[in-house]
C-alpha cells in the first residue's frame, strides 16, 4: 500500500472522512489548524459539510446537533478551545450522542502558549465538565497510528454512543510521518434508531441533556457508569515493548510512548532491563494489564509533559505493590531521550538498589 | 354540529404546565397550528432551550433536541446541515438568546442560516425565580434589580429583533404580542411567514414573542397584560422588522 | 545502522520546510523511517523558520533533537543560534552567501557553499537556494541517493508547482556540482 509522508493534523482529517465523517464544525487555534484548512476543501468533495463556528463553544453545540441527526461528525481544537467545549461535551456525553473530538494539546494553563504539552490529561479523561461522565480517550503516538485510532473512534463512539476525545499534542499534529490509509474491518454497528430526523410517518422522538426527576436522573447516571464499565472490560488498549522481565518499567503516553521507546532501545543497548508500557486508551485506563506487567519490576517511572497526571492513574492500577517515580516536564519543554535514561540510571543508582 | 374550533392534532394532548396567565401555551399552539396547516410536522425538527420554554418538547408532536442554554442556534445549525430538507426551529427565551446565547443567534442569523428562532420575551429569567433578563426594562424591579433596573449600573433593554434585522443574512424578523385576539392572529401570520422564509430558502427568520410572566412580575394576569401592553410594546413595538424577498447570497 | 538528525534553518521564503520534505520524501523512498518536524506558531509570523528531519532505520521516538549530526543554516541569525547545537564532529552547511560570520568551533566539519550567489550565476538569480544546498549536502554526503532526492522534489511539486520541477533539479545539478568541483 503506498505510503505518504503527512502532518499528522492533515492525516487525522483525512482518515475521519475515510471513515464516513461527513460534517465538521470548529473554531481556529494553533496547533491544529491545518486540520479544518483541510477539511474546509476536502469534505465539500464528498458532499460533506465544513462550517467554522463563531467560538468553540458554538462548534461542540453544532456538533450536539449534526450528532443528533446520526451523522458521523467531528470538531477540533487544542486545551483552551477544549476548555469552552467542555459544556456541550457534559451535554453530549448525558444525551449519549455520538462524535469524535481532536485535542492536539499546548502548554498550559491558561492561554499558555502552543508548543506541545500533556497537560490535558485530566480534562481529558476525568470527564472534563460537570456531571459524572467520561468520554472515550485515544492516545495516538504516531502519525500512523493517529490515523488508524481515528478510523476506531468513529467505530467506538457509534458502538458505545458516547463521544470520544483523542488526546494528540502539538508535536503529533505538526509533523510529517509516512502513513498508509489501512481501512479497518469493524463488526456491524446497531443501527441508529434512536437518531431524530423528523418524525416521518412514525412517532416522535427526542434527545435531551435533563431529566428533572432525580430518580430518571439517577437510572441515567448508572446506565452511563454500566457502559463505562463495560468500556473497561471490553477496550482498554495498551502497547509494551522492551524486555519480558524488566527492572524498569517505563510508563508514557502519546508523544512521551514513543519517546520512551528510543529510550528503552539505548538502554537495552546499554545492558539495562527496561520496558516500556504505553496506555493507548487513556480512557478507559488499562488498569489490569498495567497490574499485571508491574508484577516483578522494581520499580516504575513514569514520564509524561506535564506535572503529573496519568502518574495518578498508575499509581491506582499498581495498588502500591511497587514504588512509582516520576518525571514530567511541561510548557511545551519536550524529555529528551538520554534525560530520561540518565534518571534511569539515577533510580538504578539510588533509589532502588538491589 | 360543524366543529369551528378544535385542538390542533401537533398538539399533544395534555394540559400545558405553564403557570396562569404566561402566554408560553398560546405561542406553543400557534406554532403547532402553523406547522400542521403547512402539513410539516413529519419533516420538522425543534430544538429546545433552557429556561420555562424548556417544556416545549413536551407539548409539540414534532422531533425534538434539547441542549445547554443558549446554544440552539448552534444545535439547530448542525441539524439543519445535516439535514438540508428538514424544518428546524428553536424555541427560546429571553435570558437564553439574548444573553448567553447572543453570539450563537447574531451568528446564526448572519450567516443566513435556514432555520426559524422563536424568542419568547418576558422581560425576566422565568425558569430561575425572576431575575434581570437582558430584556428587562428600565426601572423593573426584578430579584436582581431590587430597585428598579438602573443604566448606569445594568445597560438599556436588548432589543433583540432590531440587532439581526441589520444583517445581511437574516430575512424576516417580526415582533408580536398575543394580548388581544387580532394580535393573535397577526403573529400566527408572522410565524407562518418566518417557516415559509426557511422553506423558501430565503434566509434566517424570527419571530419575538412578547409574554407576560404574572408570577415574576408579582401581578395578576391581567395587571401582567396591561403591563405588557403599557409599558412592553411602547419599548418593544410590534410588527415586521425585515421582510427579504430575495435569497441574500444570491445578492450582488 | 543508518541514523541521521538534520535541521535546517533559515528565514521564511528559503524554502527550508519545503528542503526537509523533499529529503523526509527522499528517505521514505528508500524505505527508511523519517520524521519531519517543523516549528510553528509566532515563531514563523517573525520571519524565521527551522524544521528537524530524521531519517533513520530504526523507529524513531524523538522528533526534535538537541544535538543534530547535520545542520543547515541559511543565514546569519540560524548560524549563531545553532551552529553551537551541532554533535561534536558533525556537519554544518553554511550558506555563504548570507553568512559573514565563520565557524571557530574545530570539532565540526563545515561546507560553505555561497548558494545565492550560485543561483544569480547559474540560474538567473531563481529562488532555488534551498535545492542549491540540497544537492550540495548530497554530493558531501550521500544521506540519500541524489535520485531518490529527484523523485522526492517530483513528488513534492506535484500538481500547481509541476513547472518549477525543471528549474529544481537544474538547481540540485548546481550544488552537486558545486560541491564536486572542489568547494
Amino acid at each position: 500500500m503506498e505510503k505518504i509522508l503527512m502532518r499528522g493534523n492533515e492525516a487525522v482529517a483525512e482518515a475521519a472522512v475515510r471513515a464516513g465523517c461527513r460534517l465538521y464544525f470548529g473554531y481556529p487555534i494553533t496547533p491544529q489548524n491545518e486540520i479544518s484548512e483541510y477539511l474546509s476543501l476536502r469534505l465539500p468533495q464528498v458532499g460533506g459539510v465544513f462550517l467554522q463556528a463563531e467560538s468553540e463553544v458554538a462548534a461542540i453545540h453544532m456538533v450536539y446537533g449534526a450528532a443528533a441527526t446520526g451523522a458521523r461528525v467531528m470538531t477540533s481544537s487544542s486545551g483552551p478551545g477544549v476548555s469552552l467545549m467542555q459544556e456541550g461535551l457534559s451535554c453530549l456525553a448525558a444525551a449519549e450522542l455520538p462524535c469524535v473530538v481532536v485535542n492536539m494539546s499546548r502548554g498550559g494553563p491558561g492561554v499558555g502558549n502552543i508548543q506541545p504539552a500533556q497537560s490535558d490529561y485530566f480534562q481529558a479523561v476525568k470527564g472534563g465538565g460537570h456531571g459524572d461522565y467520561r468520554l472515550i480517550v485515544l492516545a495516538p503516538s504516531t502519525v500512523q497510528e493517529l490515523v488508524d485510532l481515528t478510523y476506531r473512534a468513529f467505530y467506538l463512539a457509534d458502538k458505545y454512543r458516547n463521544p470520544v476525545e483523542i488526546l494528540g499534542d502539538g508535536m503529533l499534529g505538526q509533523m510529517m510521518e509516512p502513513v498508509t490509509f489501512r481501512e479497518p474491518e469493524f463488526p456491524p454497528l446497531p443501527p441508529k434508531d434512536w437518531a431524530i430526523r423528523g418524525k416521518g410517518g412514525g412517532h416522535r422522538k427526542w434527545i435531551v441533556c435533563l431529566d428533572l426527576d432525580p430518580k430518571g436522573l439517577e437510572e441515567l447516571n448508572l446506565k452511563l457508569q454500566r457502559k463505562y464499565r463495560l468500556l473497561e472490560e471490553q477496550e482498554a488498549n495498551y502497547d509494551t515493548f522492551g524486555d519480558p522481565e524488566p527492572e524498569i518499567l517505563l510508563v508514557g503516553f502519546g508523544t512521551v510512548g514513543r519517546i520512551l521507546k528510543s529510550v528503552v532501545r539505548e538502554g537495552m543497548r546499554e545492558g539495562l532491563k527496561l520496558a516500556l508500557f504505553r496506555p493507548i486508551t487513556l480512557f478507559p485506563f488499562p488498569r489490569a494489564a498495567l497490574f499485571e506487567k508491574a508484577k516483578g519490576v522494581k520499580g516504575i517511572l513514569v514520564v509524561e509533559m506535564n506535572l503529573g497526571q496519568m502518574l495518578e492513574d498508575v499509581e491506582l492500577a499498581v495498588r502500591g505493590k511497587v514504588p512509582v517515580f516520576f518525571l514530567g516536564h511541561t510548557g511545551g519543554v519536550i524529555p529528551t531521550v538520554s534525560e530520561i535514561l540518565e534518571h534511569v540510571h539515577g533510580l538504578l543508582r539510588e533509589e532502588i538498589r538491589v | 354540529m360543524k366543529v369551528v374550533f378544535e385542538r390542533p392534532k401537533t398538539l399533544l394532548e395534555k394540559p400545558f404546565t405553564y403557570c396562569p396567565g404566561c402566554h408560553h401555551g398560546l405561542a406553543q399552539r400557534l406554532i403547532a397550528e402553523v406547522i400542521e396547516e403547512l402539513d410539516i410536522a413529519d419533516r420538522t425538527i425543534g430544538v429546545g432551550p433552557i429556561g420555562c420554554s424548556v417544556y416545549i418538547y413536551e407539548f409539540i408532536d414534532v422531533d425534538f433536541v434539547v441542549g445547554a442554554h443558549g446554544r440552539a442556534p448552534a444545535i439547530a445549525t448542525g441539524i439543519k446541515r445535516s439535514l438540508p430538507d428538514r424544518i428546524v426551529f428553536s424555541y427560546q427565551g429571553d435570558g437564553d438568546i439574548a444573553a448567553i446565547g447572543t453570539a450563537e443567534i447574531i451568528h446564526a442569523a448572519n450567516r443566513g442560516e435556514l432555520i426559524t428562532a422563536f424568542f419568547v420575551n418576558n422581560a425576566v429569567f422565568g425558569m430561575t425565580g425572576g431575575q434581570m433578563a437582558p430584556t428587562t426594562l428600565l426601572g423593573q424591579k426584578t430579584k436582581t434589580t431590587p430597585l428598579g433596573r438602573d443604566p448606569q449600573v445594568h445597560g438599556f433593554p436588548f432589543r433583540l429583533g432590531e440587532c439581526l434585522s441589520v444583517l445581511e443574512g437574516s430575512a424576516y424578523i417580526a415582533r408580536v404580542a398575543l394580548t388581544r385576539p387580532q394580535f393573535i392572529r397577526q403573529a400566527k401570520e408572522c410565524i407562518r411567514k418566518a417557516f415559509l422564509t426557511q422553506m423558501e430558502g430565503r434566509g434566517f427568520s424570527l419571530v419575538e414573542i412578547l409574554s407576560p410572566c404574572p408570577t415574576n412580575w408579582g401581578m395578576s394576569p391581567k395587571e401582567a397584560v396591561d403591563w405588557l401592553e403599557e409599558k412592553m410594546i411602547p419599548y418593544f413595538p410590534l410588527g415586521e422588522l425585515k421582510v427579504k424577498g430575495c435569497d441574500s447570497r444570491e445578492a450582488p | 545502522m543508518k541514523h541521521h538528525e538534520i535541521l535546517i534553518a533559515g528565514f521564511g521564503g528559503q524554502g527550508i520546510l519545503f528542503l526537509g520534505r523533499v529529503l523526509a520524501v527522499a528517505g521514505m523512498l528508500e524505505g527508511h523511517e523519517v520524521s519531519w518536524y517543523p516549528s510553528y506558531g509566532p515563531e514563523m509570523r517573525g520571519g524565521t523558520a527551522n524544521c528537524t528531519v530524521i531519517i533513520s532505520d530504526e523507529e524513531i521516538g524523538a522528533t526534535i533533537s538537541d544535538r543534530p549530526g547535520v545542520c543547515i543554516v541559511m543565514n546569519e541569525p540560524s548560524f549563531f543560534r545553532f551552529a553551537p547545537t551541532v554533535q561534536p564532529g558533525g556537519l554544518l552547511l553554511v550558506n555563504t552567501s548570507l553568512v559573514r560570520a565563520k565557524c571557530e568551533r574545530e570539532d565540526l566539519e563545515v561546507l560553505s557553499v555561497p548558494a545565492n550567489d550560485l543561483a544569480k550565476l547559474y540560474l538567473d538569480g531563481a529562488e532555488v537556494t534551498n535545492t542549491i544546498i540540497l544537492g550540495a549536502l548530497l554530493a558531501w554526503r550521500p544521506i540519500v541517493q541524489r535520485e531518490s532526492a529527484e523523485r522526492a522534489l517530483a513528488e513534492c511539486l506535484r500538481g500547481k508547482r509541476e513547472k518549477l520541477y525543471t528549474l529544481n533539479l537544474k538547481a540540485l545539478e548546481v550544488g552537486w556540482e558545486f560541491v564536486e568541483k572542489g568547494a
